[in-house]
């Protein structure tokens, strides 16, 4: 529509509204990731991290396991202190730990190698992590009631 | 007598369902900004819009500066990989319904090549190690008769699975070894290898199997299958990967 105003001819509406607005402003979003999602990988990328994190856990275990043994032919008496210090419940949880670390690293470790050389295994591999999961969890069914009767139950 | 002309009429059609999806984009300007940042956007869509439309609807009406690759548009020519909420992904291959659309819908550039603009990313290392492995046929003989190469119909299928990769780089660039080894070659660059080295008509597979023995080569591999799942073609990639490496150990079979 056009109106006339002071003898000229105007468009009623400013040209820069006759294009169509967008439907909202653009507006900048606080980097609250500014560094990029985390991807979301599956049970398979899962297992990977596990795998990592148990075994650089483990390797440095034996680092410390093999420093303390060897302290028996240093100085009986320090390997005893040593030893006598891992009877506290905290070594106790500690044991816990380890055992579920290596508990699924060896058993994800066997997951790997049938992924590896079972001609199917690639196709499996998501069923097998369940299995891994299941065995690990009656692994540790069966050794923390136990672990924990020992720490905190006296005498066993 | 209303009723009859309600019947007489045309039939208007049924309005077509929208909805409004939320988008975060990761942008970069390589000449304006020192960082990426998160960039909302608000789009409507319909039940049958992709991704892609949605990026094409905020860079033609909304935000022209917008920088995305695409092509055919129909997941074939492999251009528009890119990671949406948080998986490695074609836009024209993925329908936003599908997404929870309650949620805004994040979508960055692939990870582990150098950022380029917005989404896109420079792909020649990616490239570069797919060229390394000789993806083409290696003959050194003349075909009989100076003819075609003849293959049965069980020997093509060997390697069937491996011959539909349109280098989208979904695959290399969702691989954790890929992202801190950048050397590594990348499953897609293997599935292209797998592809001649299981062709009865090649005989340069063991140039090919001595070339991804490297330390950079399949022993990389972690089998974390998340270039499995991010094939928008289906390829069984981590089976080709522990095919290949079978095949460095015992021989092709
Ligand atoms: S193997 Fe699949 S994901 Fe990898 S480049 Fe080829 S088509 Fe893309
Ligand atoms: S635009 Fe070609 S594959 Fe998506």
């Amino acid at each position: 529509m056009i109106i006339r105003k002071e003898g000229s001819l105007l468009p009623q509406n400013p040209p820069d509204t006759l294009a169509s607005k967008p439907l909202s402003t653009p507006k900048i979003s606080f980097p609250r990731r500014p560094a990029g999602t985390l991807y979301r990988g599956r049970e398979g990328m899962w297992s990977w991290v596990m795998h990592r994190i148990t075994g650089v856990a483990i390797y440095f275990f034996l680092l410390v396991h093999i420093l303390d043994t060897s302290l028996v032919r240093l100085s009986p008496e320090s390997y005893n202190a040593v030893i006598s210090s891992y009877k506290t419940p905290i070594m106790g949880l500690g044991e816990i730990a380890l055992v579920a670390a290596i508990g699924l690293h060896a058993l994800n470790g066997l997951r790997i190698i049938l992924i590896d050389f079972w001609s199917v295994g690639t196709k499996h591999q998501r069923l097998m992590f369940y299995i891994v999961i299941g065995l690990w969890i009656v692994l540790l069914a069966g050794f923390v009631p136990r672990q924990l009767m020992h720490i905190f139950g006296g005498a066993a | 007598m209303s009723n009859a002309v309600m019947e007489n009429s045309p039939a208007v059609p049924a309005e077509i369902a929208t909805f409004t999806a939320t988008l975060i984009l990761r942008r970069f300007d390589p000449d304006k900004d020192a960082e990426p940042y998160w960039q909302d956007f608000d789009v409507v869509m319909q039940g049958t819009d992709r991704v892609l439309d949605a990026l094409h609807k905020i860079k033609w009406e909304q935000d022209g500066s917008l920088s995305f690759r695409r092509s055919c548009a129909h997941g074939v020519c492999g251009s528009d990989a890119m990671r949406i909420n948080g998986k490695n992904r074609l836009a024209c291959k993925t329908l936003i319904k599908d997404l929870d659309i309650s949620k805004p819908i994040y979508i960055e550039a692939i990870k582990g090549l150098p950022l380029e603009k917005d989404l896109i990313v420079n792909m020649d290392p990616f490239l570069e190690s797919f060229k390394a492995v000789n993806p083409f046929l290696m003959a050194g003989s003349v075909p009989k008769d100076g003819k075609e190469r003849k293959q049965s119909p069980i020997e093509r299928a060997r390697y069937d699975d491996t011959t539909k990769c349109i280098l989208c780089a979904a695959c290399t660039s969702s691989c954790p070894v890929f992202w801190t080894d950048g050397q590594y070659f990348g499953p897609a660059a293997i599935v292209n290898a797998h592809r001649f080295i299981f062709d009865s008509r090649d005989e340069g597979s063991q140039v090919r199997l001595d070339i991804l023995n490297d330390k950079e080569g399949v022993w990389r591999c972690r089998t974390t299958f998340n270039c499995t799942d991010a094939c928008p073609r289906g390829i069984e990639v981590t089976k080709a990967i522990a095919e290949v490496k079978q095949a460095i150990l015992r021989g092709k079979s």
